[in-house]
């Protein structure tokens, strides 16, 4: 147990996906790692080894809470059983971070295991923000929303994606965490330029980063269709847009996700240090920032 | 940029959303209108990678609960088979812990697993062992703790089951052919005639047990964990199985870290 409880904030440095393979690793190793974020659902049990590895990984480095499952997107009501369990589970781990994802996951009865995109639409704003309101009421504390990765595009939207998130951000006071490789994705996907996208981006907002891996796939007209597997590697020109990124913002929090095919530590912890290298790179900018 | 086509065709989100679901369980619903590509069009592809996504995924972690029946049936088979499961009984809550305990009842019924008779109590021995370590924290009863009980009170005694602890009782040796396929384990000829065995699934502290339960001790741990006293539960046991040994079964229930607690009356609780 560590001499003096580690405190809850973050710090704009690398952190790492926790996965159940590399739990040992890190209680016996001691990585220097600035954080570790686990999927809250995984944590839902009543007892258990993840609860057992978890506390003991918190007592050693600061968490961020990234749920998976709440819905926000969806048009019926939040569960508020799952609610009350992130809010139970803010509250055992003092999380730096939480956040959830502009999704949709559930309907009616049924869990649809995947993060489903959502029309651009006012119905769909009000009733996101409705949602964000209510998690920021219920646990007490700010929560991050991420952009998508997205397959399609919906004929109903009237708004593009940016201006619905910035909205969406301005009616609730989220703060913002920024997948840049969905960006990369969804930009791919849906034919945009991924740097305007960053560029336009309501990036002073932005509180965490993530990156991950994604598989090239391509759609009936042969076009480039990439999937948000986080089953490998960042890309290298996701990289590039992180870069591009940290040099307007400064250091954040930044997040490798890999949750399929997971490597060993020692890969993961090279993307992790691949991350730092930008930020520790960009801390005059962050620093100049913050005194101006 | 060029994100939107900002001509809203005014679908109302709740319709939109019941078709995107009903689309996705059902690999042979036409995909909803309005659901397109950068040109606008409709791309069947594109929605593909969302139903993928959910039956995929739902199998797979069907896979990481099951590992046993997945190494029995084979990977094919066992795609198959998760993925029929996942359409009939898809998960109801974002509880994906929970996920999966209708599996075992779903073999049994699924024919073409009709050839492997002991296959769901194998998914029953799993789908326990899953239970046991999401399971509430409880200290087990340390085996001097009964030692200070008096004789003639030990048949109204009244043991807690610890938390974690599941019962999984088979007509066949489905504990022996799990062990067989779980990590170390080595497959080799199973007589299915040999008669059935029982498994007690408990994780008294950070790792999960499965051990085999002498006979007449399934019948002696249900009854306890029903609420009758030890006599009442000796019965059972010796009712289920005149070779049912009380002595024996309790000390070895106890060293396994069975109980949480006890009760021999309202004011001797412990």
């Amino acid at each position: 147990m560590a001499e003096t409880p580690i405190p809850p904030n973050v710090p704009s440095r690398a952190g790492v996906g926790l996965k159940p393979q590399h739990y040992r690793d890190i209680l016996e190793g001691k990585p220097d790692v600035g954080f570790f974020e686990v999927h809250a659902e995984n944590y839902m049990g009543a007892g258990g080894p993840p609860h057992r590895y978890l506390t003991a990984i918190r007592e050693r480095y600061p968490l961020s809470l990234h749920g998976v499952g709440l819905s926000i997107g969806a048009d019926r009501p939040l569960d508020r059983e799952h609610l009350l369990r992130l809010k139970a589970l803010n509250e055992r781990y003092e999380p730096g971070l939480f956040s959830e994802h502009l999704a949709w996951s559930t309907h009616d009865t049924t869990y649809l295991n995947d993060l489903l995109p959502v029309p651009y639409t006012e119905e769909t704003l009000a009733r996101v923000a409705d949602h964000i309101d209510e998690v920021q009421e219920t646990v007490g504390r700010q929560m991050l929303l991420e952009n998508p990765s997205t397959y399609l595009a919906f004929a109903e939207s009237t708004y593009p994606e940016i201006d619905f998130i910035a909205e969406v951000r301005k009616r609730t006071g989220c703060g913002l965490l920024f997948d840049v490789n969905n960006v990369h994705v969804a930009s791919t996907n849906q034919e945009w330029d991924p740097v305007a996208y960053v560029d336009a981006y309501p990036l002073e907002h932005v509180r965490e980063i993530h990156l991950g891996g994604h598989a090239p796939e391509t759609d009936e007209a042969g076009r480039p269709l990439l999937i948000d597997t986080h089953d490998r590697e960042v890309a290298d020109i996701v990289w590039g847009l992180f870069e591009h990124t940290i040099g307007k913002t400064g250091p954040l929090p930044t997040l490798i996700e890999w949750d399929a095919d997971v490597p060993d530590w020692p890969t993961l912890k090279a993307e992790a240090e691949r991350a730092e290298a930008v930020l520790v790179a960009n801390e005059s900018e962050g620093k100049r920032r913050a005194a101006g | 940029m060029s994100q939107t086509k900002a001509k809203g065709s005014g679908v109302p989100l709740a319709e939109r959303q019941a078709d995107f679901a009903a689309a996705i369980l059902d690999a042979g619903a036409p995909i909803p209108k309005g659901l397109v590509g950068p040109d606008g069009a409709p791309d069947a592809r594109r929605f593909a990678v969302y139903r993928n996504n959910v039956v995929a995924g739902l199998s797979e972690s069907m896979k990481i609960t099951f590992p046993a029946v997945a190494r029995i049936v084979g990977e094919e088979f066992f795609q198959a088979m998760a993925r029929a499961y996942v359409v009939a009984d898809p998960p109801r809550s974002p509880m994906l812990l929970e996920y999966g305990s209708g599996f075992p009842d779903f073999i049994e019924r699924f024919p073409p697993a009709a050839t492997l008779p002991y296959l769901a109590d194998v998914a029953r021995i799993e789908n326990a062992w899953k239970e046991a370590f999401h399971a509430p924290e409880a200290a087990p009863l340390p085996p001097a703790a009964l030692a200070a009980i008096a004789q003639d009170q030990v048949a109204a005694l009244r043991l807690r089951l610890h938390p974690s602890v599941r019962l999984v009782t088979s007509r066949y040796p489905a504990l022996t052919i799990w062990r067989m396929n779980v990590d170390g384990g080595v497959p080799g000829p199973v007589d299915l005639k040999a008669g059935g065995e029982d498994a007690l699934v408990v994780r008294p502290a950070a790792n999960v047990e499965v051990r085999f339960v002498p006979p007449g001790g399934a019948a002696f741990v249900r009854r306890l964990g029903e609420g009758a006293a030890l006599g009442e539960a000796a019965n059972a046991g010796l009712a289920a199985s005149e070779a049912f040994d009380l002595s024996a079964s309790l000390a070895g229930l106890i060293s396994a870290g069975v109980f949480s607690g006890y009760e021999l009356g309202p004011e001797q609780a412990a």
